[in-house]
């Protein structure tokens, strides 16, 4: 699946985006798994309460499950208007 | 419903204008536009970022529930992306009821979801500081009203 960053997440990452091959069955779970991979994504991710999601470009939470999901973003509360 | 997102400025007064004119059975129109406004330490640029397709997806599940709640006749909104200056406008609203009540209402209900809810992020860019702007917990408060 592909993986967005946007904002601050993306500066901490590195990318804007990226391919992922991962097995993860929810959010949380892909959220673990890259923190587990390198400390830049520890870094990105170690407050969640900070983080919005995105699952297909709809806005979701951590709990969502990712069968079938092509696209996942995560951002920073969002400053529009 | 017209929902546009974009990085080039537009024309407030033409857009207002159009969305305006003609209309046989909106006794209403109400426009809201926002501006960039300096900052302490002097603001030299800000920088919108967004998420391209997610971005126009929610301003027009945000549009459509507007038009859907107060039966307005139609809705305009406009959001700037890119790089803007102090004085420009990031964005408009426009909306078309029966009454200005519900135009007046759907405007500021558009106005309270695009600023939390649309995938855009603001950068502010002074002499001695760059930093994202932070969200703030009264925007979040403004949702539960509706």
């Amino acid at each position: 699946m592909d993986v967005l960053y946007f904002a601050w997440v993306r500066e901490r990452i590195g990318v804007p985006r990226e391919t992922v091959d991962s097995s993860a069955v929810t959010v949380s779970d892909l959220v673990k798994e890259l923190s587990a991979r390198e400390e830049r994504y520890a870094m990105a991710f170690s407050d969640l309460s900070a983080l919005r999601v995105a699952v297909d470009q709809e806005l979701s939470d951590f709990d969502a499950t990712l069968d079938g999901v092509r696209e996942i973003a995560f951002f920073p509360p969002m400053t529009g208007g | 419903m017209r929902v546009v997102v974009q990085q080039e400025p537009f024309d407030f007064g033409a857009q207002a204008d159009g969305f305006a004119r003609g209309r046989q059975d909106s006794g209403a129109i109400v426009t809201f536009t926002g501006i960039v406004r300096d900052v302490d330490g002097g603001l030299q640029q800000m920088e919108i970022e967004h998420y391209a397709g997610m971005t126009e997806k929610a301003l027009e599940a945000i549009a459509n529930e507007a038009v859907t709640r107060w039966s307005l006749d139609d809705a305009l909104v406009i959001h700037r992306h890119g790089v803007l200056k102090t004085g420009d406008m990031i964005m408009m609203v426009a909306t078309a009821a029966r009454h200005r009540k519900d135009a007046f209402e759907a405007a500021e209900f558009l106005m309270d979801f695009l600023k939390s809810r649309a995938p855009f992020w603001k950068r502010e860019v002074t002499a001695d500081n760059v930093g994202w702007v932070d969200a703030r917990g009264e925007d979040e408060d403004a949702l539960k009203r509706w």
